[in-house]
Order: structure tokens, then C-alpha cells, then sequence
């Protein structure tokens, strides 16, 4: 049967893991290739890592982190921030990333979608969408969730299918960083819409909260940071307690 | 140890590269027919589309020479789909070592592509699942799949049973991403090499 998955995101700054962790038994918890590679041999079902710096010159940081990722990780990784162009994606890609993942760029030129998935393949093209519930509608906003667009998530879920995208990443603004529990109406509502997977991401704060996000909200992943990092939930312990309650789950 | 990976258009072979690394594994990656030709071992790997890819194998002459190699051969994904007889991604007709079709998933319920882990089951002969449980969870992303027929090595379920992996003579292949498959992978990857 095919399984739910569980994805923990590093935030990646000049080469380091951001936003800190609590791994005690690693050598360098700033350290992106250990914590990958940590993840990896302790359940993980894939990786993300997400490049807040994005400038020229932390590219090729970037791309050297990639390799060395790739090198240790043998489940699949994707890599995201700052990503507008074929280059960029050959790069990363070349470097032995799995899958990128693009948001703000296909939002400014959403035809970036189709030439990535006729280059690329839809399969290793995902569409981060961030959004954000304002005056009783879910708008897509970007540049971390600053800004708002005129575009409607739902919609736009629909549109980046449709040109192509393998996966959607879909954050709440709402609910990032709330730890009480994913978007679960707005996700399924994009899940059952779609014929790709849907990543949840943004309020995770127990393990229900991903029983939840599986059942109520539809969701094919779960993506979290802050609560794997601080250990408030290993992995394999959330996966034994879901697949307890009757979620598909690699154990 | 002496292996080729087969150089053509389908996808990038990075990941795959990295695995045969992890294991200590020497590799060259050709489209040279000598070259291929004199490897002990042959990995045919591939994510793309199938009209494309078979463009270009058939330009380089390699469509001619796969089907005839003696050494061991692993396939995977799009590399699979190939070795079967036709596609029906755009048409396609493929190099023919594995007697069956390939066809789209139907489904009204379930998402397409499938991706993700999925567990699959060794079915008769499995020389590559060796040391490894009957039932393990591998990495799929595919839209495409072949039915489950006599050389099939592997099923798994999904919309309906299909191959997830074939074995005949010195041809294995995979419809699943052995090189980003945790530890099972592997291990698949290793009994291959060891053969």
C-alpha cells in the first residue's frame, strides 16, 4: 500500500542549518549533511532542504552542499529557495538533488512551470505555494508570506497542475509556527481537487496533528521543521503511533 | 569490478552515481558501445519520456545493442519501461528483451503519478531482493507501469497489481528508484553488483 510520508525541512543559511536544533549525539547540529544523513537512517521518508540566503554567491555553496547531501542521503531530497531559472535547476539537479521545489519565481512567471516540467520532468518539479486567509479567502502570497497576490491558492493549485507540476507544497501562513495543527479544511479541499500529492506544511504540533492532516486534511505528506529539530517528536515514534491508528506508513 | 551506466537523455544519473559510490563501486558513464560492450556489469537507469528516450537510443545505436548483451543488466524506471515490448507514453515501441506492454494507470479514486514508498513482494525467482524481507518499501514516481506477467519478479499494488520488478536471463530490471530507496535499495543494488 502506498504510504504517507513524513518530510523534515532544514532551512539552510550559507551552508548551515538555521533555526537551531537539539541533537545532542551529533557532532555539528548546524551542520546540513549530518542532519540530513541523521533523518535519513532515523525514518525519514524524504528530505527538504530550503535556502533562505538565495544570493549568487551562496548558489554555489548551495550546489556544493547538494552534492555532499547527496553523497550521504540514499532517500529522495529536494532542494528549494531562490530557484528561477533552467540553470538553476540543472545545477541543483546535476549536483544530485532529487527534486527542486520553486515558489515566488512561478508566481512572477508561471510559464517557468511548463518549461522546468518539459525539461526536467513533472517529477521532480514541485510548486511551493505559501497562503493566507484574508477577508473569508485563501490568497497565495510570497517572498516568505510578506506579500500578498492577487491569485486566488485555490485556483492556483488547479493552474500549476495543470502546466506541469509533479507535487505542491502548500504552506498556511496561518498556521505556520502556531503548533495547533495543519490547515486541514484547505488542504483537503486542494488535495481532493488534484491529481498530485499534496505536502501539508506549517502548524505542526503533535503527533495528531499529522493523524489529522492525513484524514481530515487529505494530505499524501507531512512536512515539518522545528519540532523535529527540538526533538518535541522523532520520527519513528510519530510513524509508529500513526500506523497504530490505521495511517499507511513506511516503518 | 568494471561497470557501465548507460549514457542517453533520460533525466539526470547523479543520485545513482552517488549510490555505486556509498558501496565502494567503480563506474564509467558511456554511450560507447565498446565500452558498454566490455563491462562486467551494466546499469540502465533513466527518468523521462519514453518517445524521446528511445529517439535517441535508436540514434545512437544502442536500442540495436542492449537487447544483446551478456552481462548482467539492471534497469531501472524509464530504463525498465524500455526493455519491455511498447509504451503507450506517445506510442512508443521499446527494445522488446521483456515480452509485455506498458500502459497508463486508470484510475477515477487515485492520484497519477504514483509516488512515493509503496511495499512490494517478490514474486518466484528474485535475485536481487536476496537477505532482504519478502515484503520491503521502495521509492516509486511513475504514471506508467507494466502488468504483472510471467518474468515478473516483484509485484506491487497500486490501482491494480503491476511489475515492480522483472528478471529474465541476465536482463533485471526495477520500475522503482533503487538508489534513493533507504537501505532495501541498497541492498538491491549490492546483490546486482555481487551476481
Amino acid at each position: 500500500m502506498l504510504t504517507k510520508r513524513i518530510i523534515p525541512c532544514l532551512d539552510i543559511k550559507e551552508g548551515r542549518t538555521v533555526k537551531g536544533t537539539n541533537f545532542v549525539d551529533l557532532r555539528d547540529a548546524g551542520d546540513p549533511v549530518e542532519l540530513g544523513a541523521f533523518y535519513a537512517e532515523n525514518g525519514a521518508d524524504e528530505l527538504v532542504f530550503l535556502d533562505i540566503t538565495a544570493t549568487i554567491d551562496n548558489r554555489k555553496t548551495l550546489v556544493e552542499l547538494v552534492k555532499q547531501v547527496a553523497r550521504q542521503v540514499n532517500i529522495p531530497f529536494t532542494v528549494g529557495g531562490g530557484i528561477g531559472s533552467i540553470e538553476d535547476v540543472s545545477a541543483l539537479l546535476n549536483a544530485g538533488a532529487d527534486k527542486v521545489s520553486i515558489n515566488s519565481s512561478a508566481v512572477r512567471r508561471p510559464g517557468l512551470i511548463d518549461e522546468l516540467a518539459l525539461q526536467f520532468g513533472s517529477q521532480c518539479i514541485i510548486v511551493a505555494i505559501d497562503t493566507r486567509f484574508v477577508e473569508d479567502i485563501d490568497w497565495v502570497h510570497t517572498h516568505g508570506g510578506r506579500n500578498i497576490t492577487p491569485i486566488k491558492t485555490i485556483e492556483w493549485a488547479k493552474e500549476v497542475e495543470q502546466r506541469g507540476a509533479g507535487e505542491i507544497l502548500l504552506t498556511s501562513m496561518d498556521t505556520d509556527g502556531t503548533k495547533a495543527g495543519f490547515a486541514n479544511q484547505l488542504t483537503a479541499k486542494i488535495s481532493s481537487n488534484a491529481s498530485i500529492p499534496i505536502i501539508a506544511s506549517g502548524g505542526a504540533g503533535t503527533m495528531e496533528d499529522f493523524y489529522d492532516v492525513f484524514t481530515l486534511g487529505k494530505a499524501d505528506a507531512g512536512l515539518a521543521a522545528s519540532i523535529f529539530h527540538f526533538k518535541e517528536i522523532e520520527i519513528n515514534a510519530l510513524k509508529n503511533y500513526l500506523a497504530k491508528k490505521g495511517i499507511p506508513m513506511r516503518i | 569490478m568494471n561497470i557501465a551506466i548507460i549514457k542517453y537523455n533520460a533525466g539526470n544519473v547523479a543520485s545513482v552515481m552517488y549510490a555505486l559510490d556509498r558501496i565502494g563501486a567503480k563506474y564509467t558513464w558511456t554511450d560507447d558501445e565498446k565500452v558498454i560492450q566490455a563491462a562486467d556489469k551494466v546499469i540502465f537507469p533513466g527518468v523521462g519520456e519514453a518517445s524521446t528516450a528511445m529517439a535517441y537510443l535508436k540514434e545512437k545505436k544502442l536500442d540495436q545493442l542492449i537487447p544483446t548483451l551478456k552481462q548482467p543488466v539492471l534497469a531501472t524506471c524509464i530504463g525498465m519501461q524500455l526493455l519491455c515490448k511498447h509504451s503507450e507514453e506517445n506510442d512508443t515501441d521499446c527494445m522488446g528483451v521483456f515480452d509485455v506492454n506498458i500502459t497508463r494507470f486508470q484510475s477515477n479514486t487515485l492520484k497519477i503519478p504514483h509516488v512515493g514508498w509503496n511495499s512490494i513482494q517478490a514474486r518466484g525467482t528474485n535475485d536481487l531482493m536476496k537477505g532482504l524481507n519478502e515484503t520491503e518499501f521502495v521509492y516509486f514516481v511513475h504514471s506508467f507501469y507494466a502488468p504483472v506477467y510471467q518474468d515478473t519478479s516483484a509485484t506491487c499494488n497500486y490501482v491494480q497489481p503491476f511489475s515492480a520488478m522483472l528478471q529474465k536471463d541476465n536482463f533485471f530490471a526495477a520500475q522503482f528508484h533503487a538508489e534513493i530507496s533507504g537501505k532495501v535499495g541498497q541492498k538491491i543494488i549490492q546483490n546486482f553488483l555481487d551476481l
